[in-house]
This record gives C-alpha cells, sequence and structure tokens, in this order.
C-alpha cells in the first residue's frame, strides 16, 4: 500500500513544474501590460511606467522572473497582488473558505440526490421513473449555468420569495469572522436564527452548482449499476434468494461505485477550484471569481499563485480518489 | 461594543425578516470589491465608495449632487495674492473614530493629521511613502509633485500650502478622494508596534461611517459615526452587500435586499422606470466619449478634412443605437454637469452632401483609414465595436472606406497613446469637476503623447488654458474656458459624440439619496421611510 501511495506522489512532482511553467508563460502570452491597464484612461508618464514596473519586477528578463517565482514558491510564498498589494496566499485563504464550503454542500445535493437517482433508474430500468431521471439529468447536464441560476433566482427568490437572492448571511447578522466557513461561524456566534440565514443562503447557489454533478453521477450511476447487475454472480445470487435489496446494496452496489467514485472525485475536484458562474452570479465570495477577476487586470502574481493552489487541490483530490480505489478494489492495488 | 451589537441584532431579527422592519440597517449593492482602504493609494471608483466617501473626510468636499466646493475639514481658507499660497483654518472638536479592537484617538483632529495625510504622498523619505507598495497614482496624475512645494504647519488649526506656480484647480483637487485625511496619531501608533501597513487596511478617519468589518468580495459593514461633525448620521448601519453581475443587483432590489445599486443594465432601465417599488433617479454623467483624429497623419492634419468628417455622421443615430436611452449628443469636450460649459456652441449638422464637397475641396478621394474601437464598455461608451460600425457606414456614404481595428484593453490605450491609429475611439470622466480636469488633460498641447489622442496642439487653445489656471476667480475663468470650447469646435480634433446618462435605481422607500457628477455614492443624508 506504501509503496501504491508513494508511486502516485512521485507523478505529482512533474506535474507540478509543468503547472509552474504553463501558468507563468500563459499569462504572460496574453497581449496587455498590466500597467496599462491599472491606469486606463488616465495612463501614466513613461517615467512612472518605467518606475511601476521596477517596483513590480517586471523589467527583469523572463527567466529571472520564473526563477524568483519558483524560488518563492519553495519558500511558501506566491507574492503580492498587483492591485490590492495583499499577498496571495493570504487572499487565498481568505476566499478558500466560502469556496470550500459550497462545494460541500453541492457535492452533497448531487451526491444524495443522483447516486440513489441512478441506482432506482438502474433496477427499474424502462419505468417512467428511468425515463425522467435519465430526461431530466441530460436536461441538467447541458443547462447553461448562468441561465439556470437566473431562473430558480427569478422563481423562488424574487418571485416566491423563499430563499435570499445571493450573499451568505442575511444584512442583520453581524458575524465575527472566526473560521470564514459562515456555517460554523454563525454556529460559534451563538446568535440565534444565524445559523439558519446561513443555511438558507445555501440553498440555492448548492443546486444550481450541483446540477451538472449530480446529472452525471445520476447517470454514471445508472449505466454502471445496469453492467454490474447483468453479470453472472448477480444473478447467482438471486437464484439463490437472497433479498433482492440485499443483492443490490450489497453484490451490485460495491462493484458499480468504483467508476463513480472516480466521477465523484472529478467533480469534487472541479467544484473546489471554483465555480466562476455560480460565484459571481450568487455574489459568492470564493476562488473562482477572484480568478477570473485577476486575469482581466492582468494580476500575474494572483493568477500564478492561485492557479497554481488550485491545481494542487485537483491533485490532492485525485490523489486521495486513487487510494480509495485501492481500498475499494484491492485488485487495483496489488497491480504494478 | 460587541454585547450592544449582538442585543441590537437579536432585537432586529427578532422584529422581522424584511427590510423595511429594520429602518437602520441601509444596504448598498456595490458592484465589486475595495482594491483597499487608503483612496490615496488606488484609482477606483469602488474603492472611493468604500473609503473616502464613508471613512474620511477632506479639509475641502463636493457638495453632494454637484461639482461645487464647500468646507470640509477646513472651516475657510484664504489665497495669497500671487496664487503661491493657500492657507487653511481648521475645524476644531472634530474626532477621529475609535476601534473596537485597535486604535483609540487620544487628541482631536488637527494640523498634523493634514500634513502627514499629503507628506506621505509628497515625500519620497517618509516612513510612511512606501508603505503598500507606495504608488500614488491621483497624486502624482494630478501634477501634485510638482505643484506642491512645502506643507506647513503654522499652529495647531493652520495649514499652509506653498505652491511653485499659481494653479487654480488646487482647491477642486483637494476635495478629491486622494487628499482624505488620515489620523497621523493612528500611524504613528502603528509605526511603533511595527505593523504600518495596516493603516491602508483598518484606518480610522473622522467620516460619517466608521468601518467595522469587511469580508473580501462578499460584505463591508460601517456603523453610523455618533460623534460625526456635522452630526450623526440617520441610518445607524451601513452595510456595502458585494454584489457583481448587474442583474442578481437587480434582483436584490427588487427583493428588497438592498437599497440602492450601481450601474444598472442599460436593458433593465426601462423595466426599472415602470417598477412601483423602485424610483430610478438619472443625471448626465460627468463625461465625455468622444473620436479623436490623429491631427499629425494626413490628411487629418487639414481642418477641412475633419469638419468635413465630423458633418458626415448622424450623431442621433448613434446614440440611439448605441446607447438605449442612457447618452445624449455631446457638442463640448466638456459634459453640461460642468461649470463654463458653452451652450452657445453650435455643433456641426449631419449633412452628407456637404461633406463630400468639403472633402473634395480639400483634395482628398478615395480616403482609407481606420476607426479604432475599445475592447471594453465604459459609461460613455457602452458599446464601441457598434459605435464603430455605424460610423463606418456614414463615412462610407460620404465616400470613405474606415476599417474597425481593436486591440486588448492594456495595447488599445498604449498604442492610441502613440498615435498608432488614424481615428480612435475614447472616453473621459472627471476627476475634481473643473474644466481644466477636460481641457488640459485631453486636448492640451502637454498631453500630447499621454491624454490627448487627437496628438492635436494648439496654441491659441492651449494658452487660453494657461492663462485659466493662473486666475482664482471663477467667472473669469469661465470666459476663458467658453471661449476655448469655440477654438476647440471650429478646429474640431474630435467629434464630440456622447454624454452618458447615469441611471440609480433606488427603493421607493429611501429618501435623501442625491446622484453624486462626479460618479460616487454618499449616505450621510439617506434615510429610510417606514
Amino acid at each position: 500500500m506504501f509503496q501504491f501511495i508513494f508511486k502516485k506522489l512521485m507523478l505529482v512532482v512533474p506535474t507540478f513544474i509543468g503547472i509552474t511553467l504553463l501558468t507563468f508563460t500563459l499569462i504572460r502570452l496574453i497581449p496587455g501590460d498590466p500597467i496599462e491597464v491599472m491606469a486606463g484612461e488616465r495612463g501614466v508618464s513613461p517615467e512612472r511606467h518605467a518606475q511601476l514596473r521596477a517596483e513590480l519586477g517586471l523589467d527583469q528578463p523572463l527567466l529571472i522572473q520564473y526563477k524568483d517565482y519558483v524560488v518563492n514558491i519553495f519558500h511558501g510564498d506566491l507574492g503580492k497582488s498587483l492591485i490590492t498589494k495583499t499577498p496571495v496566499m493570504e487572499e487565498f485563504a481568505s476566499l478558500f473558505p466560502a469556496t470550500v464550503e459550497l462545494a460541500t454542500c453541492a457535492a452533497l445535493f448531487a451526491v444524495l440526490v443522483g447516486l440513489p437517482a441512478g441506482i432506482i433508474a438502474a433496477v427499474k430500468r424502462g419505468s417512467i421513473f428511468d425515463h425522467s431521471v435519465m430526461t431530466f439529468s441530460l436536461t441538467g447536464y447541458s443547462m447553461p449555468i448562468f441561465w439556470w441560476a437566473l431562473l430558480l433566482m427569478l422563481v423562488f427568490s424574487v418571485n416566491l420569495g423563499w430563499t435570499p437572492v445571493s450573499g451568505r448571511l442575511d444584512v442583520t447578522y453581524w458575524i465575527d469572522e472566526v473560521t470564514g466557513f459562515m456555517l460554523i461561524d454563525t454556529l460559534l456566534s451563538g446568535e440565534e436564527g444565524a445559523f439558519a440565514s446561513a443555511l438558507h443562503h445555501l440553498v440555492l447557489p448548492s443546486i444550481v452548482l450541483g446540477t451538472i454533478p449530480m446529472a452525471v453521477i445520476a447517470r454514471m450511476t445508472r449505466s454502471s449499476m445496469l453492467e454490474v447487475l447483468s453479470e453472472d454472480y448477480i444473478r447467482t445470487a438471486r437464484s439463490k434468494g437472497m433479498a433482492p435489496l440485499r443483492v443490490i446494496v450489497v453484490h451490485a452496489l460495491r462493484n458499480a461505485l468504483i467508476p463513480v467514485i472516480t466521477v465523484i472525485g472529478l467533480q469534487v475536484g472541479i467544484l473546489l477550484s471554483g465555480a466562476i458562474l455560480t460565484e459571481t452570479i450568487f455574489a459568492w465570495p470564493g476562488i473562482g471569481k477572484w480568478l477570473i477577476e485577476s486575469i482581466a487586470r492582468r494580476d500575474y502574481p494572483v493568477v500564478q499563485g492561485g492557479i497554481m493552489m488550485v491545481a494542487t487541490i485537483i491533485i490532492v483530490v485525485n490523489l486521495i480518489v486513487d487510494i480509495l480505489y485501492g481500498v475499494v478494489n484491492p485488485r487495483i492495488r496489488h497491480n504494478k | 461594543m460587541k454585547k450592544g451589537l449582538t442585543k441590537l441584532s437579536l432585537a432586529l431579527a427578532a422584529s422581522a425578516f424584511a427590510m423595511s422592519a429594520q429602518a437602520q440597517t441601509f444596504v448598498f449593492c456595490s458592484e465589486g470589491s475595495p482594491e483597499g482602504f487608503n483612496p490615496s493609494l488606488y484609482t477606483a471608483g469602488t474603492t472611493f465608495d468604500a473609503s473616502s466617501k464613508t471613512i474620511f473626510n477632506r479639509l475641502v468636499e463636493f457638495e453632494v449632487g454637484t461639482t461645487n466646493v464647500e468646507p470640509g475639514l477646513a472651516e475657510s481658507w484664504e489665497v495669497s495674492e500671487d496664487g503661491l499660497e493657500y492657507t487653511f483654518h481648521l475645524r476644531k472638536g472634530v474626532k477621529f473614530h475609535s476601534q473596537k479592537k485597535g486604535f483609540k484617538p487620544t487628541r482631536d483632529f488637527n494640523a498634523d493629521d493634514v500634513v502627514f495625510s499629503f507628506l506621505r504622498q509628497d515625500d519620497p523619505e517618509h516612513p510612511y511613502h512606501k508603505i503598500s507598495g507606495g504608488s500614488y497614482e491621483y497624486y502624482n496624475g494630478m501634477g501634485m509633485p510638482e505643484l506642491v512645494k512645502e506643507v506647513v504647519k503654522v499652529d495647531d488649526y493652520t495649514v499652509k500650502f506653498v505652491l511653485s506656480k499659481p494653479e487654480a484647480p488646487f482647491i477642486a483637487n483637494l476635495a478629491m478622494d486622494f487628499a482624505s485625511i488620515f489620523s497621523a496619531e493612528q500611524a504613528d501608533a502603528l509605526l511603533a508596534a511595527g505593523t504600518p501597513e495596516k493603516l491602508d487596511l483598518d484606518p480610522v478617519g473622522t467620516g460619517p461611517f466608521q468601518k467595522v468589518q469587511y469580508q473580501k468580495d462578499s460584505i463591508i459593514r460601517y456603523l453610523g459615526n455618533q460623534d460625526y461633525w456635522k452630526g450623526a448620521p440617520q441610518i445607524d448601519r451601513l452595510v456595502f452587500s458585494i454584489t457583481p453581475d448587474a442583474s442578481v443587483r437587480y434582483a436584490k432590489l427588487k427583493a428588497g435586499e438592498c437599497h440602492v445599486m450601481p450601474y444598472p443594465n442599460p436593458a433593465d432601465v426601462a423595466q426599472m422606470a415602470e417598477d412601483s417599488e423602485i424610483n430610478l433617479m438619472s443625471q448626465e454623467g460627468l463625461n465625455v466619449g468622444y473620436l479623436a483624429f490623429n491631427t499629425q497623419k494626413k490628411p487629418f492634419d487639414d481642418v477641412r478634412v475633419r469638419q468635413a468628417l465630423n458633418l458626415a455622421l448622424n450623431k442621433q443615430a448613434i446614440i440611439d443605437a448605441v446607447f438605449q436611452g442612457a447618452g445624449k449628443v455631446a457638442k463640448n469636450p466638456l459634459p453640461p454637469t460642468i461649470w463654463s460649459y458653452n451652450d452657445a456652441t453650435v455643433d456641426y449638422p449631419y449633412d452628407p452632401e456637404k461633406a463630400k464637397a468639403m472633402l473634395a475641396e480639400a483634395g482628398v478621394t478615395d480616403l482609407k483609414t481606420n476607426i479604432w474601437a475599445m475592447p471594453v464598455q465604459r459609461p460613455y461608451n457602452p458599446n464601441a465595436r457598434r459605435m464603430a460600425e455605424i460610423i463606418q457606414a456614414d463615412w462610407a456614404k460620404v465616400g470613405v472606406d474606415a476599417e474597425i481595428v481593436s486591440y486588448e484593453w492594456g495595447e488599445y490605450l498604449k498604442r492610441s497613446k502613440e498615435g498608432q491609429h488614424d481615428t480612435v475611439l475614447l472616453g473621459w470622466t472627471g476627476d475634481n469637476g473643473d474644466p481644466d480636469n477636460f481641457l488640459s488633460v485631453l486636448l492640451s498641447c502637454d498631453a500630447v503623447g499621454g491624454g490627448n489622442r487627437a496628438m492635436w496642439c494648439n496654441e491659441t487653445f492651449s494658452d487660453l488654458l494657461e492663462k485659466a489656471k493662473q486666475i482664482s476667480d471663477q467667472g473669469e475663468r469661465a470666459k476663458l474656458y467658453e471661449e476655448a470650447q469655440l477654438v476647440f469646435k471650429e478646429q474640431a480634433p474630435w467629434v464630440t459624440v456622447a454624454h452618458s446618462v447615469v441611471y440609480k435605481p433606488v427603493r421607493k422607500e429611501v429618501q435623501g439619496f442625491k446622484i453624486d457628477p462626479l460618479g460616487g455614492h454618499h449616505f450621510y443624508e439617506v434615510s429610510l421611510k417606514d
């Protein structure tokens, strides 16, 4: 098992080097001078321009800039934002909890709805339920997120008034930021109703963000279950007179879950890297929105550092998924 | 304090969830996060709303809703005969905010605070100069380092500014956001504690609201300053709910989750006007969108060609198509909300026949040129591409073949500054309501290679501006600027295209909100009707 994990870890090293190179070069390939973008119509004098370039370290040759960047990463320093002058790590740390909170809720929604729906659809293959799950998941999968979000918002928030439009907490609650996780902070604050309000604010964004993963999981579970259900050993189990529920849950599901875990892992990785559209629409202070705004402002350190962090998260999540495989399916861990 | 807050919010929560019941909390759905909380370090309006308009005061301030300057932390001031010395008499008994955790002032506002706030930006040796990146774009951009020779504390309540040359717009500059007054006492305390950068994140000011909490990209919370020198604000709590998407801001406004929203989608404006819960306020913006001819390139060095191309454009059609009701035709380079706007200027009418004749007279046939279209949306030009297409079509009718060119925004600004264009679409939003801030920045000889995209240097015009800068009497200055606008119109270095109309949707229960022609948002005078 250790050897298995070690091998997976070694594969991470070249991936990291690749990521630093890619983020570093890609943002510099986009035309546009960060100082001109900062100055806008106002413009800066050529002297001031040169001075600012020097202050920001942009006057150095690219190789030196890259070397500095990599050396700093090893010191845990991702640089400072060109715009806010705050360390990138600090900004990331202040925004990441919001992303995690939303991603977790969205993933829970996706799994809790997608998995059972897929299983039932497979077991009751050809039924009305099966057809409606498949239709609904195909629709969910191909739905443009911004449209879906605005639609739900208009119906449930503006017209029905069931859910808040956006934000993380009702403005009447003034909660101290302790962990950055609103659900935890509201509990810590001890203010009555605050936790409920935070939960209430999570409903719509979680559904919106969880829709695509839910559809993917439902479809994947269904097809994987169908495959397993047609296996000989299932027939054997059934013919032995085992309870149908036991056959499905113990015999079929465990095997059917392997590809589903891959999909869930990939989806969670994507969710954790921040949801640009959902975060923007629901004014959710997460890292997706932060990154996209930084690209527009040519905020090199934030883009480099932010993508670095996101890539790290995706790599870690994938690593965990790989290890989980090993746990669920011994064949994988023993196949060298 | 914390207990008090908790009690208050419990009481509020118990009373009702609906916004209307909580008369004291005012919510502004702002469009983005501030870059920081020190307005002298940054240039974005979003930052100014969150810092200078709420937390700080300046020596002189713009009267809200106008571009007139009124006393702020200075009760009065005198200008010396030669226009080189400005002496300010400071207000007494003005208190700085006291923080729950952190700085607690031991003295009132005085001359030390003024000297600190300016020297930090002016003196490269000042201990605070290099803190937080130390780039003072507005202070530099307004030419203050060359202009201000000295800032002298005469006594605790008198400060003297010595200038290197007479400059009438100086007073208006002091009302700008970058001139906000910080607490020198807080700065000293933070420097002694070894954390000077905290001054730019969590500053105290003398303004109507005290910053309590900021969660990046989410929310900013302020408490009304009960000791404010103009009297406590009517709202106890002010919340900026950061909402970047305009459709969502509108949804929040409708649902009562905020009271005022900036920058509505032009497409939503018609619906807002009919909404019974919303009061749609509007005003002409302090801006101008223009098409500049590169007057250093042939044939645009010929005034007849520039005039002809002005005549060839149907500006009203452009406004109708591009602004969807959110724009007005411009005839001057100054917007009508600014003093000295010359209403006597006669614009070039739409006359393609005459345009053709004038081009022929200038010996220009089969002219091939380009129109640069901005890649970004601005209030003064919400859709530059569309605008360029209409101009292209209008010019085609007089035999001019124009190609539309665009670059990434940073490139666009850089290349147009260098004069690589034939004609370029751009615009300007005023900083301080002074006509000089439009005319000098955009059209003077000094601005060629900078803000002067027409690369136009006219001595008569520039002399008028220079003269106007030396006089402090506003009436006298206005005459010179009015004359300058006529010279400009006759010489036609630009097509003056449009001034935007700014819309501000406000909920019906909001009282006392005024549109700021300078683009800011002020909440001191607002209140909520039950």
